[in-house]
């Protein structure tokens, strides 16, 4: 049986008060997840550990079977991570750009580059493919990050809030990309405030409160948990929250 | 109180603003780093004047005169702090234009931008001044003291330099506007500061080699050539030393042209102040910023980072002239080298500070942006790459660029004095390999463009890079010298280095 896309167990991060506590969560591989939860209830924090970006104070992060903790190395060649910022150069092009990630994750360059001006295309980004970014809107700066997070053929995808900012066209054609994906037997995690989008494209959805998983499974699942029949994913994740509060 | 919007009212929020910038750089928000920068502040002070009272003393006690040497000795000390000044309020009014931050707001607000303008222009001109005032301040004190009270004057004349800089800096920003537009003012004003800045220096200073074959800047202004040429001490060309000898009359027309030109400046470029930097808003990297599309070289994580830090360094039109500047310092001893070639080993013996010296403050700024400076550190932090790796490869990155730098020079002295180019070498490298260390240890990330305010993130880091390199080119000068005493500066060079490392910040 193959390993789930992500196992987190007992997992654990303090800062000045414990933002994440006894977090448990399972996303099996191919699927595409989302994590629900108010302004610092801890969403970031625990996709960061499971990025590499922040190190567990207790608990365990297996990618694909890969402890994050033993062997951190294979377990970031499978993951590609996008924050809400873009991580993009502004006196790169998006080529320059993704021609360097492609050298950080070790590609062979004809395939690479391929796959680079296949996405950039497919982004709608091919004819300021090069342009240097400096002067991109916010919605293609985005783009390019998540080219960038593409293009070395990911197996998990973690995104922390990709639709910020984004008009309606850019956020449509970000979600297209990641569904196409997750067709292709990828995996994507994401969070999100915008709650119709968790609704419409997520297979289970994980909801934390308090630096703790309080809910999670398919949207019926979490309308009978919560005991909301019929209910939208909205009223369910407020009366859920609200619960804890 | 104010009335919103009133020349009194902006004057105030930008000041609140500057001294809590001030605060913020100088403390780091911390009580007793406040209580250390006062004393170490002091204890300075103190030096500063007890060299001064020692390089003046001889000086004063054969009495100082406004004869036509002892004007153009103030005169050529006055240009030197001039250039500083014009160079910084060059770069000063430029960020102006520039910098976003709350400019949006107040110019999309009814309050008005000549006003706004008006305000940053007196700002920009106290900041010129402060800095050169400070400098003086120990020369001036000790005239003042030994020579007499006349000699506060010399601060008045800095105030109406500082004026007349930030005028002129204003004037020359409209001039570059006019002529070559928003898109390249911003460059071309930035390497004009930093040959503003370095050239008048290295003009002397060259000037001094071809007469004298030393590096004193001060050594032209006494030569019997330029003594000659000079004009009659009645001459308004020596009314700026005249005034700040003391006399009155001279005083009182410097500071007037000053503070005129300024007010004067404020009123001319006023009217075009919103135009201007609503002009540089709309300025984006996309235009004319094509690149020639190729395709993907094969590269591994090392090689790509090196490749990205040194592509990022050459498009960096700002750091071009950061680095123009260091790199306009190496011109005299270059000249020196040109012209004893064939010589004597032991002309090049000055030499080898300047290069060592000159090596480590590159290094610093380099490594700050290769290391701090990383616009997209989440990327780099979740590529299967370790840390180490990512490090040693921003390492190479900058030794790189420096060896780039250094290399003619080296060539060209290897050829005269070999011996000497070996030791050049070794301790440029240290004191590469030290700066590189110091930025490592106390690196916090940062935007790049961020860098000149690099030296907020840890004044202790400035310090310690500057101090180690100063330490490190005597420990080069002494070897170079053949003296035995090169294990002193040594010692304290790697003093400063161990402090520096225990205080750097822990990490987990």
């Amino acid at each position: 049986m193959a390993p789930p896309a992500l196992a987190i167990v007992d997992l654990a991060k303090s800062f000045d008060r414990p933002a994440v506590d006894d977090f448990n969560l399972t996303v099996e591989a191919g699927s595409f997840y989302a994590l629900l939860g108010p302004n610092g209830a801890g969403k970031t924090t625990v996709l960061r550990m499971v990025a590499g970006l922040l190190k567990p104070d207790r608990g365990t992060i297996s990618v694909l079977g890969i402890d994050t903790a033993k062997d951190p190395i294979a377990a970031k060649r499978a993951i590609a991570w996008v924050s809400d910022e873009p991580m993009v150069y502004d006196r790169l092009t998006p080529l320059e750009y993704l021609e360097f990630v492609a050298g950080l994750w070790g590609m062979e360059a004809k395939a690479a580059d391929a796959a680079a001006r296949s996405l950039l295309d497919w982004l709608g980004l091919g004819p300021h493919r090069n342009e240097r970014c400096g002067g991109f809107s916010k919605g293609m700066l985005q783009k390019v990050a998540l080219a960038g997070a593409l293009v070395h053929d990911p197996r998990l995808i973690i995104l922390d809030e990709p639709l910020t900012g984004l008009d309606a066209g850019s956020a449509r054609q970000v979600k297209d990309v990641l569904l196409d994906k997750v067709a292709a037997g990828t995996t994507v995690i994401m969070t999100t405030h915008i709650l119709e989008v968790a609704e419409r494209m997520a297979e289970r959805i994980g909801v934390i409160a308090r630096g703790r998983l309080i809910a999670e499974g398919t949207l019926a699942e979490l309308r009978e948990k919560s005991g909301q029949a019929g209910q939208t994913l909205e009223d369910i994740f407020l009366a859920l929250v609200a619960e804890r509060a | 109180m104010a009335r919103p919007g009133s020349l009194l009212w902006f004057a105030r929020h930008e000041l609140r603003l500057a001294w809590r910038d001030f605060l913020a750089m100088m403390t780091g928000g911390k009580t007793t780093r406040t209580v250390w920068l006062a004393l170490g502040a002091a204890v300075f002070a103190v030096l500063a004047h007890w060299v001064a009272g020692l390089l003046l003393g001889p000086t004063l006690a054969q009495g100082l005169v406004p004869d036509r040497p002892t004007l153009m000795l103030v005169t050529g000390a006055g240009l030197l702090f001039f250039s500083v000044m014009l160079s910084q309020a060059v770069e000063s009014v430029t960020r102006a234009y520039y910098t976003r931050a709350d400019l949006d707001l107040i110019l999309a607000s009814p309050a008005s931008a000549r006003k706004l303008l008006a305000v940053r222009a007196g700002a920009i001109a106290i900041s010129t001044m402060a800095l050169s005032c400070l400098l003086a301040a120990p020369v001036i004190n000790v005239l003042a003291f030994q020579g007499g009270l006349h000699w506060l004057s010399a601060y008045l004349v800095l105030v109406a330099l500082g004026a007349f800089s930030a005028g002129l800096a204003m004037l020359v920003t409209l001039g570059l506007f006019a002529t070559l537009g928003p898109k390249r003012t911003r460059l071309v004003a930035q390497i004009l500061a930093a040959i503003i800045g370095a050239g008048f220096i290295i003009g002397i200073q060259a000037g001094a080699i071809l007469s004298y074959g030393n590096l004193s800047r001060l050594a032209l202004f006494q030569s019997e050539t330029l003594l000659a040429l000079a004009p009659d001490p009645d001459s308004p060309l020596f009314w700026p030393a005249r005034a700040a000898m003391g006399e009155l009359g001279p005083l009182l027309a410097v500071a007037l042209v000053g503070l005129g030109s300024l007010a004067v400046s404020i009123g001319i470029a006023g009217q075009s102040f919103a135009r201007h930097a609503t002009d540089a808003a709309g300025l984006t990297e996309r235009s004319g910023t094509r690149t020639t599309d190729r395709a993907f070289r094969t590269a591994s994580p090392a090689q790509a980072l090196r490749r990205k830090e040194w592509l990022l360094l050459r498009r960096d039109p700002w750091l071009l002239s950061q680095t123009l500047m260091q790199i306009l310092y190496l011109l005299p001893p270059a000249l020196l080298l040109w012209l004893n070639y064939g010589n004597a080993a032991g002309v090049f013996v000055v030499i080898v500070p300047v290069l060592v010296m000159a090596s480590g403050q590159l290094a610093g700024g380099l490594a700050w942006l290769a290391i701090s400076g990383e616009d997209a550190h989440e990327l780099i932090a979740t590529a299967p790459i370790s840390q180490a790796m990512v490090l040693r490869a921003k390492i190479e990155a900058v030794a790189g660029a420096i060896a780039l730098v250094l290399m003619p020079l080296l060539l060209l002295l290897a050829l005269a004095a070999p011996m000497i180019a070996v030791v050049t070498a070794v301790f440029a490298a240290i004191a590469t390999a030290s700066s590189t260390a110091i930025q490592l240890w106390f690196r916090a990330q940062a935007r790049r463009n961020l860098f000149r305010r690099r030296q907020v993130s840890s004044r202790i880091a400035t310090l310690a890079e500057a101090f180690a390199s100063i330490m490190w080119a005597g420990a080069a000068a002494l070897v170079a010298a053949g003296s035995p005493l090169f294990f002193m500066p040594a010692v304290v060079a790697l003093g400063v280095l161990a402090t520096a490392r225990a205080m750097a910040p822990k990490r987990g």
